[in-house]
C-alpha cells in the first residue's frame, strides 16, 4: 500500500521535475522540454494503473495552482487553453504505454520504445488533436497539422523513454514495476 | 515553492473556494454556448474589467500569465486572415482568451491549501474505491516535498558528470535520477509504515 502511494507520488515529482529542467539538451544543442518523457516513464515503468495515476496526481497538483508544466505554466488556465487535449491524454497516454508494457513480451528496451510511441505518441496525438480542433475550431486534418510540429522531439523521447527503461531495467530488474 | 496565487490580496481572495470554482465552470460553459463575436467581446471586456478591479499589479501579473497562448493566437490569427473570415477568427480567439483569463483569476486568487481542500471534498466519492481524502492529501504533500529534493538530485548528478566528462550531461543523467526517484520512494514507504501507514 505505502510502497504504491510513494511511487506513484515520487514519479507525479519525476514528471514536474522534467518540466522544470530546461537545461539538459536531449539531442545535440536542441533544448526540448522532458515532460512527455516522464508521461512515458510513468507508464514503461509503474505499469498502467499506477502510471496513471502518477498523472493525474500531477495535473490534479496543476490545476490546484502549482506552476508545473513546461515552461512554467500552471492554473486552471491551462485546461481552458488550446492544449487542454494533450493534458487529459497524459493519464490515458500513461495507461496505454503501460498496458503494453505489462502485455508484451520483447525486451524491456524494445517493449518501451513502442509502448512510448502507441500511448505517448499515438493516443496522446488522439487527444490532443481532439482538442486543438475543438479549442480552436479547426477540423482535424488542419488541428493535425499544426500539432506535427512537436512530432520529431516526440519521437525522440519515446527512443530516449525505451532507453531508460531498459537502463533500469539491466541496473534493477526489480525496480520495474510495470514487469514484476 | 511558488504558486501561482497573486500575492496582492484582493476581493476575490476573500470568496469561497468553491464559489469560485463553480462560477468558473458555469462562466465556460457559457462562453463555449456564445458563438457571435460581439457577446464574445462584452464577456472578454468584462473579464478585462474584473482584473482590472485587482489594481495595476494584479493586472500585469494576470497578463504575463497569458503569455504562453501568443503563438496560438498568431496562428489563428494568420489562417483566418488568410481565409477572410475575421469575424470567425476574432470569435474564437475571444473566447479562448476569456476562458484562460477567468480559469487564471481564479488560480490567482486562491490559495493552494484551499484548492486542494476543495479536491479533498470533490474526492470524497472516490473513498469506497480506495481513495480516502487523507491519502490523497498525503499523496500531494509527497509530491510537492520530493520535487526540490529531486531537483537537486539531478543537479549533483549534472555536477558530477562535468566532473567526469568534458561532454555536456545529456539524456544519460536521466537514467541515475529515475533510479534514486525509485530508491526514494521505496524509503518513503518503508518510513510512512514505520509511522504508522498511510492511513
Amino acid at each position: 500500500m505505502e510502497r504504491n502511494l510513494t511511487h506513484i507520488a515520487l514519479f507525479a515529482a519525476l514528471i514536474a521535475v522534467l518540466g522544470l529542467i530546461p537545461k539538459i539538451d536531449l539531442a545535440a544543442g536542441v533544448p526540448i522540454t522532458a515532460q512527455s518523457l516522464g508521461i512515458m516513464l510513468c507508464g514503461t515503468v509503474l505499469g498502467a494503473r499506477r502510471g496513471a495515476l502518477s498523472v493525474l496526481l500531477f495535473l490534479a497538483l496543476v490545476a490546484a495552482g502549482l506552476p508545473l508544466l513546461s515552461g512554467g505554466r500552471g492554473g486552471l488556465g491551462v485546461f481552458a487553453g488550446p492544449s487542454v487535449g494533450f493534458l487529459l491524454g497524459f493519464p490515458v497516454a500513461a495507461f496505454v504505454a503501460g498496458w503494453i508494457m505489462e502485455r508484451t513480451t520483447l525486451t524491456a528496451g524494445y517493449a518501451a520504445t513502442a509502448a512510448s510511441v502507441i500511448g505517448g505518441i499515438g493516443v496522446l496525438y488522439v487527444f490532443g488533436i481532439v482538442g486543438m480542433s475543438v479549442m480552436l475550431d479547426k477540423t482535424l486534418p488542419e488541428a493535425a497539422f499544426l500539432a506535427m510540429a512537436f512530432l520529431p522531439g516526440d519521437v525522440l523521447k519515446a527512443v530516449l523513454a525505451g532507453l531508460i527503461t531498459q537502463s533500469l531495467a539491466r541496473m534493477r530488474p526489480a525496480s520495474l514495476l510495470s514487469r514484476a | 515553492m511558488l504558486t501561482l496565487t497573486s500575492p496582492v490580496e484582493i476581493w476575490a481572495h476573500r470568496l469561497p473556494a468553491g464559489l469560485k470554482l463553480a462560477a468558473l465552470a458555469l462562466g465556460t460553459m457559457g462562453l463555449f454556448a456564445l458563438q457571435a463575436p460581439l457577446p464574445l467581446a462584452a464577456t472578454a471586456a468584462a473579464t478585462a474589467a474584473l482584473y482590472a478591479s485587482g489594481g495595476t499589479r494584479f493586472a500585469t501579473t494576470g497578463l504575463r500569465l497569458m503569455r504562453p497562448l501568443w503563438p496560438f493566437v498568431l496562428i489563428v490569427g494568420l489562417w483566418h486572415l488568410w481565409s477572410a473570415d475575421l469575424a470567425g477568427g476574432a470569435a474564437i480567439l475571444l473566447r479562448l482568451l476569456s476562458a484562460v483569463a477567468l480559469a487564471n483569476f481564479v488560480t490567482m486568487t486562491t490559495r493552494l491549501s484551499d484548492m486542494i481542500a476543495v479536491f479533498q471534498t470533490l474526492a470524497r466519492p472516490l473513498a469506497p474505491l480506495g481513495l480516502p481524502p487523507r491519502r490523497l492529501a498525503l499523496a500531494m504533500a509527497l509530491v510537492i516535498r520530493f520535487i526540490p529534493v529531486m531537483l537537486d538530485r539531478l543537479d549533483q548528478i549534472s555536477q558530477s558528470w562535468t566532473a567526469r566528462s568534458s561532454r555536456r550531461p545529456g539524456w544519460r543523467v536521466l537514467v541515475p535520477a529515475t533510479l534514486a526517484a525509485l530508491d526514494d520512494a521505496d524509503r518513503a514507504a518503508e518510513a510512512l509504515r514505520a509511522r504508522g501507514g498511510a492511513g
